[in-house]
């Protein structure tokens, strides 16, 4: 290889309280594909802020093509050939495809030339998309494209693409690779992020390993064992968790039939759901997001009611019982968003432990509060879930988000529910406090608890869920048992490629 | 550079001290502005907040203190609920003018029968006249999805309006002489909300506000209903996981402010103004919405920004007649001091740093 394309050296970056990267040095070269793997926290995201200029770094350097390069905004790192896809798209619903990336460009060309230039990008690369289509009515797969396309119309030398593969399909994720490989055909360089082992090691060249802000070491993926890779990005050995016997009982949960209208303008409808869960039994539900994920916690959790025959426990109908009522028959629930929904983020933890806990902990006497229970509630939540905070008087807000997401399954977990709705129950969580949650909900299940776990992450649901089930455009595929599933059957449950086609290399 | 930083936890000092810095602020920038208007400020401030409490005729505005902090404190005790929860009441001036007239309306009822439970009757008159004007916005907002600000706020014109009208129809006096306006309650024993105490100021409206403050306090930390309240204002989405039914909410809310303006129109009716005219309200209902974010939205904090409140109403009165300060520049007065408080407000969930220049 000759010259790198980028050469980061020494970059490093303090927040209060936080070295976020610590003198970071790494070459990207010409026409490589190059990962940057670690943990949530582990300071990927300021790396390439940096890169693109929405951070600055306090000391360190980065050469480009040979020349200093230290991007003031995102900008000029554009006008130096540096583009971004990002994890969260920023796209307005409401506007078609054209019109959202003009919104992005300095000289947006006229409607009908940008259309055209569109078309012929995306046709070149294997991502076919309508210029005229509302974003709104795009999948996550499709809305991706439109980001990806967005950056391919620049040009770009390096392409940074920050976890791609978390809201597709396995099908969509093998197109995006033909994609990506295409692209590193032609020159271009890109950088990788994900913790997703198995991608890395079939897709890129090199790999650096960030851990607590350090480059902890290099390596070639497809060299070296995904256990390796896992094993240095957390630093010490992982526990897989383990569950007990797996005698399910009688029918707890049982969905027939249940179709729910979008509850807003760009929601998901549920569109006539079966399934049913017994005692002891982990049902996983897949699926990319935004297909109804959403909706079907609110339908469990009780925030929206149905018909009352649409949703029975133990034999009882309950779609028309609010969320009070279904926690006193034992039915949690635990929704994906933690600030804001699932807690209150001024709020003390032990106001916290108070929102889901008034009922089942006997909390409240005639309205009137117990602080003094409700605290030990709490207290027992942060003891057993190792949650670090210095106490339970502390703000929601102020925990990480993995410490908050420790509460909120242990404040459910902790009221022996009958039945528990998790949804992206280790999302943003690092590794340790992700297998520790999942052990929760393993031994939940070995007590003969029913649980559903809405998740998009594949591997965790083939960990720990008995049966599977996809949502796809508000419809669930019928559940099936999860030993024995191949990746190319989950694809499909999941609603395979949504139509797209392979990059013509 | 200035930068603003988002604290990890809302600080608890500055949400004590910022009323205080408040206060101060305004008393600083209200000294310019009366020194533009060609006073000494120094005069202008202590005749604001020295005289009523310690000056010379201090005995007379001691007692007027608690005259206008009472129904400042009932209404914004009710208010402070309804904004706690994201409930926006900027009514309370009509639903305390319809809590006059109801309650002023089942007393003149018995005219001229002495007895001793026409003021009782009077006073579930006045919170049934504040509770259903308050009704209105919040049946609008939960059936139909008005907003209660907008609904609120233009009940206030129709119910000035209707006092209008009951002051020259239904309820004029009829020995008036043509005068508009009804019969004088204090003239009559058993409508006349008294004196406690003699000259002290001392009336069933400041026990009720005083019940109110108390109730409110209980309801706020100690109970279920006080916990959604707060729940729904700080995170509207974990409300409703939590089970809290935002349409019962609105109802409490909007009624239980709506009772305690209906019953300081008429505590105020009954008592200080004696009768009702075409210009019987004053603005308690608006300057309340400032008196309970003076205070925090908290019971005994509203208590005390009611207090100050009502010491620069009364302080200003005076500064207009001895000093000939023009009421708008009192009203400025009174506007610093909400404009101060929100601002400073900032600095509750904000540090503010001055940005070293960054490495580069």
């Amino acid at each position: 290889m000759t010259t790198p394309l980028l050469s980061l050296q020494g970059l490093t970056k303090a927040y209060p309280g936080v070295v976020a990267n610590d003198t970071v040095s790494f070459d990207i070269g010409q026409g490589e594909v190059h990962a940057l793997l670690g943990e949530n926290g582990a300071g990927k995201s300021t790396l390439v802020k940096m890169i693109y200029g929405l951070v600055k770094p306090d000391s360190g350097k980065m050469v480009l093509n040979g020349q200093p390069f230290a991007p003031a905004e995102p900008r000029a790192a554009r006008a130096d050939g540096i583009a971004m896809v990002f994890q969260h798209f920023s796209l307005f619903d409401a506007l078609n495809v054209a019109e959202n990336i003009a919104l992005g460009m300095e000289n947006p060309p006229k409607m009908g030339d940008l259309a055209a230039r569109i078309r012929e990008v995306s046709e070149t690369y294997g991502l076919p998309l309508d210029p005229y289509r509302t974003v709104g009515d795009l999948s996550a797969g499709e809305r991706q494209r439109v980001e990806i396309i967005r950056c391919l119309l620049q040009d770009p030398k390096l392409l940074i693409m920050d976890e791609p593969t978390s809201v597709l399909t396995p099908q969509e994720v093998d197109i995006l690779f033909e994609t990506l490989q295409k692209l590193r055909s032609e020159g271009t360089s890109i950088l990788y992020i994900s913790h997703k082992l198995e991608e890395i090691r079939t897709l890129c060249d090199h790999a650096t390993i960030l851990r607590l802000g350090k480059n902890v070491g290099e390596c070639i993926p497809a060299e070296t064992s995904a256990r390796d890779m896992a094993e240095m990005m957390v630093g010490s050995t992982l526990q897989t968790p383990e569950r007990g016997g797996r005698d399910f009982g009688e029918v707890a949960l049982d969905i027939s039939g249940l179709s729910v209208p979008s509850p807003s303008e760009f929601g998901t409808a549920l569109r006539n759901l079966h399934l049913t869960v017994r005692r002891g039994e982990v049902l996983g539900v897949g699926g990319v997001a935004g297909n109804g994920q959403d909706e079907l916690l609110g339908v469990l959790s009780g925030e929206i009611t149905t018909a009352p025959d649409a949703v029975k426990m133990n034999g009882q109908p309950i779609g028309k019982l609010g969320p009070t009522a279904r926690r006193k028959l034992g039915l949690l629930s635990a929704p994906e968003e933690r600030l804001g929904h699932a807690a209150a983020p001024d709020m003390s933890l032990t106001e916290n432990a108070l929102l889901t806990g008034s009922v089942r902990e006997g909390l409240e006497s005639n309205g009137f509060l117990k602080w003094g229970e409700t605290q030990s509630f709490a207290e027992r939540i942060i003891e057993e879930f190792d949650v670090r905070t210095p106490g339970p008087d502390n703000a929601a807000r102020s925990l990480s988000g993995g410490n908050l997401q420790k509460f909120v399954i242990g404040r459910e977990v902790l009221q022996n529910p009958d039945v528990l709705v998790v949804n992206q129950p280790t999302w943003g969580v690092d590794a340790a406090a992700a297998a520790s949650i999942r052990q929760a909900i393993l031994d939940l299940a070995a007590k003969g608890t029913a649980v559903v776990c809405i998740s998009q992450d594949l591997d965790e649901l083939m960990e720990i869920s008995d049966s599977f089930a996809a949502l796809n455009e508000g419809r669930l595929s019928a559940p099936r048992e999860t030993t024995g599933l191949t990746v190319d059957e989950i694809g499909l449950m999941m609603g395979g490629a949504h139509g797209m086609e392979v990059a013509h290399v | 550079m200035i930068v603003l930083e988002k604290r990890p936890q809302p600080s608890q000092t500055w949400s004590m001290a910022t009323p205080v810095v408040a206060v101060l602020a305004t008393m600083f920038f209200g000294g310019v502005l009366f020194a533009a208007l060609g006073k000494n400020p120094v005069e202008a401030i202590m005749t604001i907040f020295w005289e009523p409490l310690f000056g010379e005729f201090s005995f007379y505005y001691r007692p007027q203190l608690l005259i206008k902090g009472a129904p400042l404190v009932l209404i914004a005790i009710g208010l402070s609920l309804g904004f706690r929860a994201g409930i926006w009441n900027i009514g309370a001036e009509g639903q305390y003018i319809m809590g006059a007239i109801v309650g002023a309306g089942v007393g003149l009822a018995f005219y001229p029968l002495e007895a001793w439970y026409i003021f009782p009757l009077m006073v579930i008159g006045g919170a049934f006249g504040g509770w259903i004007w308050a009704m209105i916005p919040a049946i609008l907002k939960v059936r139909f999805g008005t907003n209660e600000i907008l609904v609120s706020l233009m009940l206030v014109y129709v119910a000035e309006q209707m006092l209008a009208s009951v002051s020259l129809g239904l309820l004029k006096n009829p020995e008036g002489y043509g005068f508009p306006g009804s019969r004088n309650l204090q003239s009559w024993d058993s409508a006349h909300n008294a004196e406690l105490f003699a000259g002290s100021g001392m009336h069933w409206g400041v026990v009720t506000a005083l019940i109110a403050v108390i109730f409110a306090y209980v309801l706020l930390n100690r109970h279920m209903l006080g916990f959604h309240i707060r729940l729904t204002g700080e995170a509207p989405r974990a409300a409703k996981f939590a089970g809290v039914n935002p349409a019962r909410l609105i109802l409490f809310c909007l009624g239980a402010s709506g009772v305690l303006a209906g019953l300081a129109g008429m505590f105020e009716v009954a008592g200080p103004a004696g009768q009702i005219t075409i210009d019987f309200n004053v603005g308690y209902g608006f300057t309340a919405i400032i008196v309970a974010f003076l205070g925090r939205l908290h019971p005994v904090g509203i208590v005390l920004a009611g207090g100050v409140m009502a010491l620069t109403y009364i302080g200003g009165d005076i500064a207009q007649s001895n000093l000939g300060l023009p009421s708008a520049a009192i009203q400025v007065f009174q506007g610093m001091l909400l404009f101060f408080l929100l601002a400073l407000d900032l600095l509750t969930n904000y540090r503010i740093r001055l940005a070293s220049k960054e490495v580069a």
